[in-house]
């Protein structure tokens, strides 16, 4: 039988405000266990929490870049549950009034535009971490009181591929904001997701299974993908799902059974008497909302209006807010009308480089300033493409300008016909017999006698050159 | 003279003029407690001032209060040794008016839960007036040693009358401050909606004194009111000319023990020949307020006392599962009336009960706090009495958890409004137990309460009286 795949996705965004939601410890990411705690974020009898104002800006500016109502009054809840990385054994988060409510975001499946609703992006605090070291446990409190948002998804995404790209397109939107590293392997951003499958026209939902400790958007594109399957086959063999908690084991490539909904816990929400229920004003959000940045469509938009990009290029270069701003620098500093060739060189030579050393665009260090003084030698026809991807490499690895390593390398293209042509005569009169292939009409000589003369120029010659010169010589002899 | 009787401005002026010395007053203090405490057991723990300062006039704590290096342990096995690592905004503000502090730690109602002292892990404390009696609770300790001058003046929580009903039951003044006037930062939480911190003194001037240290907004804590603090010393005003009293008529009814009644009318006579204008007024959510009360506050405790799990610190039953060590340390670490408001509030909070209970309550809430607001239109502050009996015998309610939650019937609407509400000594029964007058005012209105108790204290002997030891 033929299901259709309901999916809906629960991000959890670390804010990497300078100090936690509700006390003034730093967030600083991997520290000396338990170095950044105070009596509110361990927990202790009596201490208090405050909120952290920035977290609160950080949280509107979010909900508006997800195009959620953001709400004028919103207050925190208790979520009540026991475990040693809460200190307080209740979890700070919201319940009945969060912070926004219906959103969307919009993704490109197949080159169509498909809206994924948000139920409501929320604000939270984070727990610690446990560390288990053969029998015992070690708790590290410094992650617990970090600024949570948790985006909750409507159940809108219909397969693994596009919960990949929703994904994607939401990290994309939230690097722009600045407001978190989106790093999931640090666990700024975590992603767990819930599934269902339906017959094809069957309105009603089926059973909800929800998928856990996925550490990467491949890995909750593969557990999505098994779960689909594991479902469909169950489902055609007429048994009956049950909803529950699965982990995704990435080594197994399979989801395994973490608890069922029996013994699913009752969390007690309710409001967080600590901290009063506040008002944000609508001049707030507006204000919030106009400081808002460029996001990564609107900056895709004008790359194509302002510097000629095809819309494949431009969604390539604006994925990464930081390669972006390195390449609009690269474009600017190309003084062409035709920003051609710069693009070619930035979605060529630099992002395989880039991607080659695990690094973004920015981080090869190539000033744009540089990095257009090459790509204008081999415009120019001085430096050879091949010679210049060279360049490019030693530029990266040793910090020097171009111009620097082609005088130092002298590796500037002989196009002077005067000096090339001894070297042309010395090749014919070496290798009589590819010379007589060539005559006899097989081009793949004049390919040979070309290496030849380039060998013998140790590189330097320009090959266009060289071929106008052999055929000169050879056809008009 | 005996300068353990003083008050604690009496003893600051002696100084002042240099015909005591701070030392002395604490000699005196330290002999006072050898001498009495065996038979009062004010005090879980006292020792020598942790700061040597020369200005200081030594204060009870109640052991909710965190001190830093110093034990706060609620009277709980649960907290066994456990010594905070900072001082609560109090305390801070206790240092910084240049008064030492001391580990004077009074006994109290396990976190708490309990209007008699008898729910404390170090044993009830009695009351000075009558030794088999209680000295009414949550602060029993607090106030019993500032009625029995072991201490010159005391701090306690009042989360539904836990200051006001032990000054009441030991002869002394009680204040319990609006909410959000006094920082709850340190203040280890039974009912954040409810708690607030309040001085147990000898007369109303010493709880102006102290209320100008302790009051005001504190950044820690963000439910503290960003308001002005007056100087409170101003209200000590001998005058209620024209100042309106309202008298609730359901707080008269069926349970008021007859001789707390006469006091009280007594006592709103005597306002009434000292120019204030009385009319009944009424509360109509009365009845509804310990239910409500019983529901919002055990459901706020419940949250609040999930972090006692032998995780961190205090008592630890080790066991070889993490499951089982939380078991088993609160199991061995909550007495009774801990586990079983940790259990009503736990219920009251269910998937299922939440509306039915806790929202529910809720809405109550409001309606208890909209019948001050109407009656404060009209009426400048209400007088009743702070508890419907006297002193009762140690022993005579703690099987039967109802009647003793009763006892603080008049006291809690107050923290469920938020409202201020003092109790000043205003007779004794025939057998020598003391009655207490409240009165209450609306939110930051304490200067009211002031000046209207210090009228009636100025115009009367009841706070003169000490029990004999």
């Amino acid at each position: 039988m033929k299901y259709e795949t309901v999916i809906g996705l629960e991000v959890h965004l670390h804010l990497n405000t300078r100090t936690k939601a509700f006390c003034a410890c730093s967030t600083e990411f991997g520290s000396k266990p338990n170095s950044q705690t105070c009596p509110v974020c361990l927990g202790f009898p009596g201490s208090l929490p405050v909120y952290n104002k920035t977290a609160l800006d950080y949280a509107v500016k979010v909900a508006l870049a997800l195009n959620c109502q953001v709400q004028e009054y919103t207050k925190f809840d208790r979520k009540n549950y026991y475990y040693p990385d809460l200190p307080k054994n209740y979890q700070i988060s919201q319940y009945d009034l969060p912070l926004s409510l219906a959103g969307f975001l919009d993704i490109e499946i197949d080159g169509k535009i498909k809206r994924i609703g948000i139920t409501r992006v929320h604000m939270e605090e984070d727990a610690g971490k446990l560390i288990h070291k053969g029998n015992v446990s070690l708790i590290d409190l410094n992650r617990a009181g970090v600024p949570l948002l948790e985006i909750v998804s409507e159940p809108d995404i219909s397969s693994p591929e596009e919960a990949h790209e929703y994904l994607s397109c939401l990290k994309s939107t939230l690097e722009y904001l600045e407001v978190s590293d989106c790093d999931m392997e640090k666990g700024s951003l975590r992603c767990d997701a819930n599934i269902s499958l339906r017959p094809h026209g069957e309105k009603k939902l089926g059973v909800k299974i929800e998928l856990k400790n996925m550490n990467s958007f491949k890995a909750v594109k593969d557990a999505l993908a098994f779960e689909a399957e594991r479902q469909a086959r169950a489902l055609d063999e007429g048994e009956t799902l049950v909803q529950e908690t699965r982990l995704w084991d990435d080594k197994q490539g399979a989801t395994v059974t973490m608890r069922t909904k029996e013994g699913s816990q009752d969390y007690r929400y309710f409001p967080e008497p600590d901290l009063p229920p506040f008002t944000i004003t609508k001049a707030r959000i507006e204000e919030v909302r106009l400081a808002l940045p460029e996001s990564p469509k609107e900056k895709r938009l004008r790359f194509i209006r302002d510097y000629g990009l095809s819309d494949y290029d431009a969604k390539i270069l604006t994925s990464s807010k930081k390669d972006a701003i390195y390449a609009e620098e690269v474009l600017k500093n190309f003084k062409s009308e035709a920003k051609k060739p710069a693009v070619n060189w930035l979605i060529g030579p630099m992002l395989s480089e880039a991607n080659a050393r695990g690094l973004s665009l920015s981080g090869l260090k190539v000033s744009a300033h540089d990095l257009c003084v090459l790509i204008g030698f081999v415009e120019r026809q001085e430096v050879s493409n091949l010679s210049a991807k060279s360049v490019l490499t030693e530029m990266i690895d040793s910090g020097k300008s171009a111009d620097v390593i082609i005088k130092e390398k002298n590796l500037v293209q002989v196009s002077d016909t005067g000096q090339l042509e001894s070297v042309v005569q010395e090749v014919i009169n070496a290798n009589p017999k590819s010379v007589a292939d060539f005559k006899a009409g097989k081009g793949n000589a004049l390919m040979f006698l070309v290496g030849q003369a380039m060998k013998k120029s140790q590189g330097k010659a320009n090959p266009k050159v060289l071929q106008d010169l052999f055929k000169r010589r050879l056809i008009d002899a | 003279m005996e300068l353990f009787k003083l008050t604690a401005h009496e003893l600051q002026d002696k100084i002042k003029k240099g015909e005591a010395a701070p030392k002395e007053a604490w000699c005196a203090l330290e002999e006072r407690i050898k001498s009495v405490d065996n038979k009062v057991n004010a005090y879980v723990r006292h020792s020598q001032p942790v700061t040597q300062n020369p200005q200081f006039i030594p204060i009870a704590i109640k052991d909710n209060i965190c001190t830093e290096g110093l034990n706060t342990e609620c009277c709980s096995r649960i907290l066994e040794g456990f010594k905070p690592p900072y001082d609560a905004t109090v305390i801070t503000k206790i240092k910084a008016a240049n008064l030492a502090v001391f580990d004077l730690k009074a006994n109290m109602d396990e976190f708490a839960f309990g209007s008699s002292t008898e729910n404390s892990c170090f044993g009830p404390s009695h009351n000075p007036w009558n030794l088999e009696c209680v000295p009414g609770g949550s602060s029993g300790g607090s106030a019993a040693a500032v009625a029995s001058d072991q201490a010159f003046w005391a701090l306690g929580s009042d989360t539904g009358g836990s200051i006001r009903q032990p000054a009441s039951f030991c002869g002394i003044v009680g204040l319990k401050p609006t909410y959000g006037r006094v920082s709850r930062y340190g203040l280890v939480a039974f009912a954040s909606s409810l708690d607030q911190i309040g001085p147990l003194t000898k007369d109303v001037e010493d709880s102006t004194l102290l209320m100008n240290i302790i009051a005001g907004h504190d950044a820690n804590d963000a439910t503290s009111a960003d308001i002005p603090v007056p100087d409170y010393t101003k209200s000590l005003i001998n005058d209620v000319k024209g100042l309106k009293i309202g008298i609730p008529k359901e707080y008269f009814v069926e349970g008021i023990h007859p001789e707390v009644k006469k006091s009280i009318e007594e006592a709103i006579n005597k306002l009434k020949s000292l120019g204030a204008i009385i009319k009944e007024v009424s509360l109509p959510h009365t009845e509804y307020a310990v239910p409500v009360y019983y529901i919002v506050a055990t459901a706020e405790a419940s949250s609040n006392l999930a972090r006692f799990d032998g995780v961190q610190y205090g008592l630890r039953v080790k066991t070889d599962n993490m499951i089982d060590m939380y078991k088993k340390t609160r199991g061995a670490g909550f007495g009774e009336e801990a586990k079983r408001r940790v259990l009503l509030g736990t219920f009251v909070l269910s998937h299922g009960y939440y509306d039915a209970y806790y929202l529910r309550a809720l809405k109550v809430r409001t309606m208890i706090k909209e019948d001050f607001d109407r009656v404060f239109k009209e009426c400048d502050c209400i007088v009743a009495p702070t508890a419907p009996t006297p002193a009762f015998k140690i022993g005579e309610k703690t099987g039967d958890p109802l009647s003793m939650y009763l006892s603080d019937i008049y006291t809690i609407s107050v923290n469920l409004a938020g409202i201020p509400a003092i109790s000043v000594p205003c007779g004794f029964t025939k057998s020598g137990l003391p009655v207490g007058l409240q009165i209450m005012a609306k939110p930051f209105a304490e200067e009211v309460l002031f000046r209207a108790a210090y009228t009636y204290e100025q115009n009367t002997e009841w706070h003169k009286q000490r029990p004999k030891l």
